[in-house]
């Protein structure tokens, strides 16, 4: 099992539903956000391009965030789910200083927090909140190692990236372009 | 997909005592009779109450979900619905910052004076009612009944509007008409005998080709349609955008005319020139249906896309290629007639060409171009009946907007100010869920009006500028807190949906029904609101058409069956009597003509910026709703504050850098009462500047929106007047830029 999720940028209009639903969903408090909205503007007036993307930690297969934590509480879940056990969090943010994502960050209950691929509705086989909400469906969330999942087959017919993939982090988290 | 517990998970689940036995055996709650579904936090079980949102007016339905103290957790759509097909939009889904919102109003408040100085005081809800009834008495003893005005701008309004007819007036009216949406019905009704609706009857879901002029879907989050465009261009539709600035959507557009603002109607006019001349029109389509092609042909002989060319800044191949692309995918084409319409005054008329240009490519009552939308038809709870007003708005107006089907807000404002040749002036207004200093353009003459008043009552969640001008405020608990009427709107199939409070109300705010018939009763008009409670009322409703309070409890939607299978009516060219003079589809319209209107559409050359101006355009934002979001906890979160988009050109000339904060000053010398941040892109013309509506905020009750960004309001002092039907055109606005405040600066 490996959990993925594919954003296809083509379809984004970064309207912003997935941070909000994010927030809703895990009672993120206001002023804080687990997944955030990125757009880029190239070439100049009239001939443009814009990619919009919904972004998020990455779920690294290789996640510096869990190597460089001192007391395991950032940890590999089922299917590379990458987590952070709040009870055992110091907040000393080795992690948020490792990830190249700029993730993660410090809760005002002092404990690191971050996207956690909605854990709790995946346990339940429903989509994470992010993907279940996009009014443009440009979300997909599945097991790679499933060939027929819908994500696999994505991955498989269409162009896609990964950020920062010099980093070597190897991230689940692609971007259909 | 199923993922074993790992030890830390299991942990978090046991240790709230739900556990396994949380998945398998739904709650039932004997208070309520509503099964409790075990959500989605671990080990919390909620409850979820069916509602419609209030945040826009797409009203998509969905579930409120509340944990097991009660309280508010999150909303999701309702999966059966066909606006929101499941999903909300950022609005629906933060719209419990609504209900959150600690700046709220909590109580009904009174203007008063202490020391001179004028004030609000809180008063009971008895107290409200008796003044309001008082000064009503007094206006209609002085100036008759109809004096009096509804501004309205939500689901409480039909309660208000109810009240207002009970007392004699039917000066009722919706900013969405004449500052809005106005003018595009006008011009398709003249054109097809029907108007395009809200939700708009637009079938993106199969269309082949849409092509969205001014339109910015996306940024603009009406949901049904943000969804099918994904679905539409995932199967392989195609997008052509005109607009002066390269917009989201834009930016996914096979096609972008970053067009000259102002010159639309030259490019379709060219766009009818080619499909003509290139013989690219649904010839069977237009020959069984519609009137007048020939003088079309005629009127747009010369309007060739090189004369285009001249006053669009599109070049001919391109107008061409566009309208091959759409005769291509004829009739599965869509000219989509947008929804803010109202831009240089001869909108009726643009809106004409966009229904004209359809009508040649056969795409109405088409599949993949205009359904044919049916709705519930829905009888309302009886009433006797209301006396007849012997005056109404329109009588300020002789000869003038005679083909607006419903009341301009605009309109009303203006005959409130006193003139001598009119023997009645508004005098009573009250005002739902509407900030009309930010709605209406010309704020100055707003102000003039409202200071003409007996009596402004507003009712509203938020303190808004408006409220700061009211004799009374009544306090309306939000739509998480309340039952409203039944959403009936017309869509591919009809459906029911319930909105009923998913949490008591907070403070001392009350639901617009419970308001409205309080004040009836107050005022001696008690016996128009025969129900004792609005529970008694809907039941009875829903049971005229085989539903039922408690069954539409349970299902939140109800979908219904189409009485007639004509979703596409002239799919196959069928038989079809159009509701114009001629039964058909005008091309040259005889209504039009009968008014003394141009029965087919001119180009108008309007005004442009004088040196050193800029047009001003204005839009939305997919997080806000006009002013009324800019508060929300949850919305401002993602958006606080709007910025001023120019083109690095300009930017380099007044030496203009990203995040730099200025003034913006008309050409009328207004400047905005609040300073804006400049965000410099290549994503806007030279000739234009952009802002997103609804910001710039000088109420300081608003404790997040106070202050953040600018107002395009401010800016809009010059109107240009639709003479059709008196849509405010307010695209003619040109700003500078200024490094200081305003001579007028708010406190």
């Amino acid at each position: 099992m490996r959990y993925a999720m594919a954003v296809d940028t083509l379809k984004c209009v970064g309207c912003n539903d997935c941070v909000v639903a994010c927030q809703t969903e895990n009672n993120v408090p206001i002023g804080y956000c687990r997944d955030w909205i990125v757009e880029k503007t190239t070439g100049s007036y009239p001939e443009l391009q814009l990619e919009i993307r919904s972004e998020r930690c990455n779920h690294c297969a290789n996640a510096p965030c869990v190597r460089t934590c001192p007391t395991e509480a950032s940890h590999y879940a089922e299917g590379g789910i990458v987590l952070v056990e709040e009870s055992e969090c110091i907040g000393c943010k080795a992690c948020i200083t490792s990830c190249p994502y700029d993730a993660r960050f410090i809760h005002p209950e002092g404990y690191v927090d971050k996207c956690t691929f909605c854990i709790h509705r995946v346990e339940k086989g429903q989509d994470p909140a992010c993907v279940a909400v996009c009014p443009t469906h440009c979300m997909i969330f599945g097991d790679l190692d499933d060939p027929n999942s819908d994500i696999s087959r994505a991955m498989a017919t269409r162009k896609w990236k990964s950020l920062i993939p010099e980093a070597g982090t190897d991230p689940k988290v692609f971007y259909l372009i | 997909m199923s993922i074993s517990m790992n030890r830390r998970d299991f942990i978090k689940i046991a240790g709230v005592g739900a556990g396994s036995l949380a998945f398998a055996t739904p709650l039932f709650d004997f208070s309520t009779g509503e099964i409790l579904a075990p959500d989605t936090i671990p080990g919390m079980y909620a409850k979820r109450t069916p509602t419609y949102c209030e945040i826009c007016f797409w009203k998509c339905a969905g579930w409120v979900h509340t944990n097991q103290e009660g309280k508010i957790w999150k909303v999701t759509g309702h999966e059966d619905d066909p606006h929101s097909n499941g999903r909300l939009c950022p609005r629906g889904t933060g719209g419990v910052g609504m209900y959150n919102d600690e700046d709220r109003l909590k109580t009904p408040l009174m203007r008063t004076e202490v020391n001179g100085v004028q004030t609000f005081r809180e008063a009971s809800w008895d107290e409200a009612f008796t003044y309001i009834a008082d000064e009503l008495k007094k206006v209609a003893e002085k100036h008759g009944p109809e004096c009096t005005a509804l501004f309205t701008h939500g689901s409480g309004g039909h309660y208000f509007g109810d009240l207002l007819k009970a007392f004699g007036s039917n000066n009722i009216t919706a900013p969405s008409y004449a500052q809005c949406r106005g003018p595009r019905e006008v011009g398709f009704f003249a054109t097809f005998g029907e108007g395009v609706g809200s939700p708009e009857r637009v079938d993106i879901r199969d269309t082949r080709c849409l092509v969205l002029i001014g339109s910015h879907f996306g940024e603009n989050m009406h949901n049904g349609p943000v969804q099918e465009i994904a679905q539409a261009t995932g199967k392989g539709a195609t997008i052509i955008t005109v607009d002066p600035r390269f917009s989201t959507v834009a930016s996914k557009s096979k096609f972008w005319l970053p067009i000259k603002p102002a010159t639309d109607m030259a490019l379709l006019l060219a766009w009818m020139h080619v499909i003509i001349n290139e013989n690219l029109y649904d010839q069977a389509y237009v020959e069984k249906y519609t009137y007048g092609f020939e003088d079309l042909k005629a009127h747009v002989a010369q309007m060739t896309p090189e004369w285009a060319y001249g006053l669009t800044t599109i070049k001919p191949e391109i107008i061409r290629a566009t309208a091959r692309e759409m005769a291509n995918a004829s009739p599965r084409v869509i000219i989509h007639p947008g929804r803010h319409v109202t831009w240089y005054g001869d909108d009726t008329q643009r809106l004409r060409a966009v229904a004209m240009l359809n009508a040649l490519l056969g795409s109405w009552g088409r599949r993949g171009g205009f359904y044919n939308p049916e709705q519930v038809s829905f009888k309302m709870y009886p009433h006797p009946p209301f006396p007849k007003p012997k005056r109404t708005w329109k009588d300020a107006y002789p000869g003038k907007f005679k083909l607006a089907s419903l009341a301009l807000a605009s309109g009303i404002c203006d005959a409130t100010v006193p003139t001598t040749g009119r023997d009645c002036s508004f005098k009573a207004w009250i005002v739902n869920g509407t900030n009309l200093i930010h709605t209406l353009p010309n704020q100055a003459n707003t102000l003039k009006a409202i200071q003409a008043l007996d009596l402004l009552v507003v009712v509203d969640t938020m303190p808004m500028e408006i409220t700061g001008y009211a004799d009374v405020i009544l306090p309306e608990c939000t739509y998480l807190e309340r039952y409203d009427d039944i959403r009936v709107s017309a869509h591919r199939e009809p459906t029911l949906a319930l909105r009923m409070p998913a949490a008591e109300p907070k403070y001392n705010t009350k639901p617009a029904w419970w308001i409205a018939k309080g004040l009836a009763e107050k005022m001696g008009l008690g016996h128009f609101f025969p129900w004792e409670n609005i529970e008694e009322k809907l039941d009875w409703e829903l049971k005229q058409v085989g539903s039922s309070l408690a069954e539409m409890k349970r299902l939140g939607v109800k979908k219904m069956k189409r009485s007639v299978d004509d979703l596409y009516p002239m799919e196959n060219l069928e038989d079809f009597e159009f509701n114009t003079n001629t039964g058909k589809i005008e091309l040259y319209s005889t209504s039009m003509e009968d008014e003394g209107y141009d029965p087919l559409p001119k180009y108008k050359a309007h005004e442009e910026p004088p040196a050193g101006f800029y047009r001003l355009i204005y839009g939305r934002a997919p997080m806000h709703t006009f002013s009324r979001t800019a508060n929300n906890p949850n919305l401002t979160d993602l958006m606080d504050e709007n910025s001023v988009w120019v083109n690095p050109k300009v930017a380099k000339e007044w030496g203009l850098k990203n995040d730099q904060y200025l003034w913006l000053e008309n050409q009328d010398g207004v400047v905005s009462k609040t300073p804006i941040k400049v965000r410099v892109t290549e994503r806007i013309r030279f000739d234009s500047v952009y802002m997103v509506h609804g910001f710039g905020h000088t109420d300081k009750k608003l404790t997040r929106a106070y202050g953040r960004g600018a107002s395009d309001a401010d800016l809009i002092t010059r109107v240009h007047i639709d003479p059709e039907m008196g849509g405010t055109g307010m695209r003619g606005n040109f700003v500078t830029f200024r490094f200081e405040a305003g001579e007028e600066v708010s406190s």
